[in-house]
């Protein structure tokens, strides 16, 4: 039999699988994670108390709708935790469950909502035990209970980079400073398209504004130099205005912003095309999710950066776009509405990028012996050398490096290696190629188990 | 890879009052807690969690949300685990790769 399905139980695939169901299509939903919510509004352990005011602040009441959604709907889905999709081709998936057991679904149509992680730029130290993603850092507090230090220095770029201070902050965690390689100029700049979203302006601002009132230290315009320690962070240089400053800390959390989750996509052959707002290749959609592959639906962060509310929106017009598809009569006011509210965001979207601009500079500034590849411990200097022997086709590189040949599969050094190959090739970064996704897109153990 | 007086990474700031749960990391007797996965049950007493493949340096995982691949520690039965998306229950006995040195 040939099912309906949507990969990814965050915002996106939840909204997708809810507006399936409202019009009387039954999906399997799938998701690698035990519970759902996607990243951003993980689930902590069934056993942990805090309430969602304290997990998800502002977000509270968007978060509770979400998990009240997907636990409606048990009855009307085919919901399937803890199963990663590990390979996707034409009409067929294959999965595995638990970490261990193998299984393949047929699908007629399939909607991917893969998400997001966070884009990292390496900074030397970064592979130090207390260093994390700013996603990691708000994961350990959200999930686990956590900081990820007792003096904490959050450092890069970002919304994020705001959001999880504050929520360190509050948390009674130490967050000994705030490090943005963004200029406060920038953010001024970006004013007129961030306040296309007024309520999302006001709540950023209100972290921004908090954060020195509470005395915690926020430096703008920094050149992120050097995590120091042995064996374990235990401090960090910048530089600012020409100075350079340190600062002792036990745990850095360091990310640019984000980038999607692009592997499915790929493997299911759909189109890919530069996006310089993501500054990636991403899968080609029209207006509501559809790939250049007839059975193909996407939606969320894994087709581009949008946030929450974005894939929320972006998941029910996925799904409306699959029931017209079907032949299925769909609101078409509901449709139009999502579409100008997702134009809105849109514009809202060029203005964050505005006001936490990419850090361009970041690939000539990398030091020969900076580790770019943390899997494979391969540094900018051996990525330079491929590119010396006269290549800059971004797999051609892997091949001779085997930067983004390691576990990870490019998903923590691929748009840093990028920068490093465009940047000494004296290529525009669209035109170096983007890694090919490779199943199993994750790690499968050897004593897999495979039922029939 | 030497660790000497280990200092906890991870600093538990809530959900302190949750059932302890007992287990092994390298033989030694440590203790988690219910719900903890074994990244955390694994940082909250110690500092890392594997060496790296190519020169024996400590890795303490990076995203934590099974993306990096970073966090792969081993248990009993000869498995070999994401720490950070791996429950720990209670008597595990968990062991860190020391990673090898060239």
């Amino acid at each position: 039999m040939s099912e309906i399905v949507i990969i990814g139980a965050g915002p996106a695939g939840i909204r997708a699988a809810q507006t399936l169901a409202a019009h009387g299509v039954k999906p399997v939903l799938l998701d690698e994670a035990g519970r759902g919510g996607g990243q951003i509004y993980r689930q902590q352990p069934a056993n942990f108390t805090r309430n969602a005011k304290i997990l998800y602040g502002f977000e509270a009441a968007k978060a509770q709708a979400l998990h009240t959604t997907l636990s409606n709907l048990q009855e009307q889905i085919d919901y399937r935790p803890d199963t990663l999709v590990w390979n996707a081709e034409q009409q067929v998936l294959d999965t595995l469950h638990q970490g261990q057991r193998a299984g393949r679904l047929n699908y007629s149509r399939v909607i991917v909502a893969s998400g997001a992680t966070d884009r990292v730029l390496p900074v030397p130290g970064w592979t130090l035990p207390g260093v994390y993603t700013l996603g990691a850092a708000q994961i350990a507090l959200k999930f686990q209970g956590c900081a990820i230090g007792e003096k904490v220095v959050l450092a890069g770029s970002g919304p994020l980079l705001y959001l999880v201070a504050y929520q360190y902050a509050k948390a009674g965690a130490r967050v000994s400073a705030v490090l943005d390689t963004s200029p406060f100029s920038a953010q001024v700049r970006a004013l007129p398209g961030l306040l296309r979203q007024p309520a999302t302006f006001a709540k950023g601002l209100y972290y921004r504004t908090w954060l020195p009132l509470k005395g915690i230290p926020v430096h703008q315009g920094v050149k992120l130099l050097e995590i120091q320690g042995h064996q374990r962070a235990s401090g960090i240089r910048w530089l600012q205005a020409g100075r350079e400053q340190q600062l002792p800390c036990d745990a850095v959390a360091l990310a640019h912003a984000l980038r999607s989750e692009t592997q499915l996509a790929d493997l299911l052959g759909c189109q890919f095309a530069w996006n310089p707002l993501n500054r990636a290749w991403l899968p080609v959609r029209d207006p509501q999710g559809r790939s250049s592959v007839p059975q193909v639906y996407l939606a969320g962060d894994g087709a581009g950066i949008l946030g929450a509310d974005g894939a929320e929106m972006t998941g029910e017009l996925a799904a409306l776009a699959l029931l017209q598809d079907l032949g299925k009569q769909v609101d078409g006011a509901r449709r139009d509405q999502l579409l100008k509210r997702l134009a809105n965001l849109q514009r809202f979207r060029h203005g964050l990028e505005q006001a936490f601009p990419f850090p361009e500079y970041w690939a000539a500034e990398a030091a020969d012996e900076l580790v770019v590849c943390r899997c494979e411990q391969i540094t900018a200097g051996e990525v330079r050398d491929a590119v010396r022997a006269g290549h800059w086709e971004i797999n051609r590189v892997k091949a001779m490096c085997r930067v983004g040949m390691g576990r990870c599969q490019g998903r923590v050094c691929g748009a840093a290696a990028a920068e490093i190959i465009a940047c000494e090739s004296g290529r525009p970064i669209e035109q170096i190629g983007r890694l090919r996704g490779q199943a199993p897109v994750k790690l499968l153990p050897f004593g897999l188990e495979i039922s029939s | 890879m030497k660790e000497s007086a280990a200092m906890p990474l991870f600093k538990r700031v809530a959900e302190a009052d949750r059932e302890p749960l007992p287990f092994t990391l390298d033989g030694q007797s440590a203790q988690g807690m219910r719900g903890d996965t074994l990244l955390t049950a694994i940082l909250t007493c110690s500092e890392h969690l594997r060496g790296s493949d190519f020169n024996g340096e400590p890795r303490a995982g990076f995203c934590l949300m099974g993306a990096c691949q970073d966090c792969w520690v081993r248990l009993a039965d000869g498995r070999r685990v994401r720490a950070c998306s791996t429950f720990l229950e209670a008597g595990a006995s968990v062991t860190r790769d020391p990673g090898r040195r060239p």
